[in-house]
């Protein structure tokens, strides 16, 4: 009588059988990876869900600089809470996505004090530079970094004339879900892109309106009938090292 | 008569010293950029304002070098002076080992070392980083086939195929060089750089401190062998090459800053890299300019040609090594130091460091995996050496004679 050979008895099993495994345990740990990765590829961010951005849109921020107050920092602290950065205290290292700058004619001595972020430029440097495409331009104008393919070289850094990018120099927790952070990449302001694909405003002109002069206005530049478009219309406004050709999304007025 | 290669197996203790110093400082590199890994970047000296720091010094120093070490192959093959043949093969592997350990440092320098093939599966063409990793990865693969044209023996027989390589490891070399002066020169932000002559001086900077690595290791294997692998003719050409590098570096610096003083604008970070910048002022007259540069020269000036001696090369090789370090410092860190210029003729001052000269104090850790580098290209051709014939035996140029 033959005897009966099990599955498991029979050779090459401990290899299939450790195979098998290996696929599942890939399968389980990548395809979350490779889904968000899908989700998260420039152009395929929705306004609405399945929606791609659209390239008719151009969002852009406008800041009156005459009336931003000076010491006020009510549009850094709702970015902060809104995105979940700021718990380091050391400002060599710690992120700032947004922040206050003093600026002041040594000529004149005019002085102003004005928020500086992210310049969302139509040619942003940094989307240039980044081997690995992380950095990338939405079709509406928001510069973003796709998280799941930065690999921290820390380039776009080196090319943002603005200074806007900070670098995750720390094991970091209690993330916002809005605002997906991670040790060893790169990230700047969003144009709170979660907030403007639900209809909102970004969280520091919110609380520029509520709270301080209402110096942030936001909108589409492309809509002539926008806010945004008939005040940059009606008066000059500038990009901040316009020199450079960028193009930035946001302008300044009174600077 | 055709020169014979060997194998080097036989150590003395000096050289198994050696080897284990550089397998030590390796160790050490590792343990770093582990370290590195699992506490993030906080525990090096960078910060939002110095975002590359020693170890992207010790890297681009070494990935430069890689392509000017292959100087003497390029001269042997491509110019045909065939008074350097028999050190070609080791120029080849050097030049391999050299990449190998600058690459290594700027990948375990990354945010996300783990990510490096992300790097590989996602490319941006519009990136010159992304462009690197297609000449760097190529430079190793044309040079692996050009020791193998040097080295197989039927590979060898054929000179058209010896040539085409030669031809395509010398144009892929300017390239890959001319890539990594263009990661610099393309940032047009930041005063520092934004110059098309960082291309150029690069190139030149490759072929110095290239040489200056050949020459220091074929010196320690003429050591090793106890043989003579350099007469003191071969002491003299590789003295007249030095000099002839040394003194376009030096020119092309000499453009370099004074193209910049020649714009009011850009005054301002020439006199703090030149004269009021602290650190970099030292690091550049003293390092750069007076050790790295014009000491070597005058020894090489000094006396005649064969009293030189090998001591006296080795010498002038680990000084303008020394020379090269400093010189990617200030122009990587000093570069980075001085603020960007975000409003032109306005003072700026914030929290993040706006208008403020950036500080910048490396840490063991970034040290340590900088100098790994050199120890991992060390070791590596400690092994190739082992392994396969890359040394000459007999004396070059009493083998094959002086240029065609």
């Amino acid at each position: 009588m033959t005897p009966l050979i099990r599955d498991e008895d029979r050779p090459g099993h401990d290899r299939r059988g450790f195979l098998r495994a290996a696929g599942a345990f890939a399968a389980t740990v990548l395809a979350p990876g490779v889904t968000l990765y899908a989700f998260g590829a420039p152009g395929d961010s929705a306004a609405a869900p399945g929606a791609p951005a659209s390239s008719a849109k151009r969002w852009g921020m406008l800041i009156d600089v005459s009336k931003c107050g000076d010491g006020c920092v009510a549009c850094v602290t709702a970015c902060k809470e809104e995105n979940g950065w700021g718990e380091s205290g050391d400002p060599r290292t710690g992120a700032q996505w947004i922040r206050k700058v003093s600026i002041r004619d040594p000529k004149t001595g005019w002085s102003a004090d004005l928020p500086l972020m992210c310049q969302h430029c139509a040619d942003p440097p940094c989307a240039e530079v980044c081997p690995t495409g992380a950095s990338f331009k939405r079709a509406d104008g928001i510069v973003l970094v796709d998280k799941h393919i930065c690999i921290g070289c820390r380039y776009c850094m080196m090319a943002c004339p603005y200074k806007a990018r900070s670098f995750v120099h720390e094991p970091i927790d209690d993330q916002k879900p809005n605002a997906p952070r991670g040790k060893g990449t790169v990230e700047s302001c969003t144009l709170c892109v979660a907030r403007v694909d639900a209809g909102l405003k970004p969280a520091c002109v919110d609380a520029c309106s509520a709270k301080a002069g209402g110096a942030m206005m936001f909108g589409d530049l492309n809509d002539p009938g926008s806010d945004i478009a008939k005040a940059v219309k009606a008066k000059a406004s500038a990009a901040i090292r316009s020199d450079l050709g960028l193009d930035p999304g946001v302008r300044y007025q009174n600077l | 008569m055709k020169t014979r290669f060997r194998t080097l197996t036989d150590h003395s203790g000096l050289f198994w010293a050696m080897i284990a110093t550089n397998v030590v400082f390796l160790a050490l590199g590792l343990a770093a950029a582990l370290f590195m890994e699992s506490h993030g970047h906080i525990v090096t000296g960078m910060s939002n304002s110095i975002v590359w720091g020693l170890p992207h010094v010790f890297a681009v120093f070494l990935v430069v070098s890689a392509s000017g070490a292959l100087n003497v192959a390029s001269i042997s093959s491509v110019f045909n002076r065939l008074a350097y043949k028999p050190y070609a093969r080791l120029s080849g592997v050097l030049a391999v080992a050299l990449l190998a350990g600058g690459l290594s440092v700027l990948v375990l320098d990354l945010g996300r070392p783990e990510r490096v093939f992300i790097a590989m599966t996602h490319n941006n063409f519009r990136s010159i980083f992304a462009w690197n990793i297609y000449l760097y990865s190529g430079f190793v693969t044309i040079v692996a086939t050009y020791l193998f044209s040097m080295m197989d023996r039927g590979a060898s027989r054929s000179a058209a195929f010896g040539k085409g390589v030669a031809w395509t490891a010398f144009v892929w070399r300017l390239a890959l060089t001319t890539g990594t002066g263009s990661i610099f020169g393309f940032l047009i932000a930041r005063e520092a750089y934004d110059a098309a002559i960082m291309a150029p001086l690069f190139i030149a900077a490759s072929f110095l401190y290239g040489l200056s690595f050949t020459v220091a290791v074929l010196l320690t294997m003429t050591r090793e062998t106890r043989e003579e692998l350099m007469d003191g003719e071969m002491i003299s050409k590789f003295s007249g090459l030095f000099l002839i590098f040394s003194l376009t570096v030096l020119f092309l610096t000499a453009i370099q800053y004074l193209t910049r003083f020649y714009s009011p604008a850009h005054r301002g970070v020439e006199l703090f890299l030149l004269w009021n910048g602290g650190v970099y002022p030292l690091v550049f007259w003293i390092g750069q300019i007076l050790v790295g540069t014009l000491l070597p020269i005058a020894i090489l000036l000094h006396s005649r040609t064969r009293e030189r001696g090998p001591a006296a090369l080795m010498l002038v090789s680990v000084l303008f090594l020394f020379g090269g370090l400093c010189q990617f410092y200030v122009i990587i860190i000093g570069g980075q130091a001085w603020p960007l210029d975000i409003f032109p003729g306005l003072v700026a001052s914030s929290s993040f460091g706006d208008g403020a000269v950036a500080q910048y104090f490396p840490t063991v850790p970034e040290a340590l995996l900088g100098i790994s580098g050199v120890a991992l290209a060390m070791l590596l051709v400690a092994l190739a050496i082992r392994v396969l014939p890359f040394v000459p035996v007999v004396r070059p140029s009493a083998s094959t004679g002086t240029p065609a």
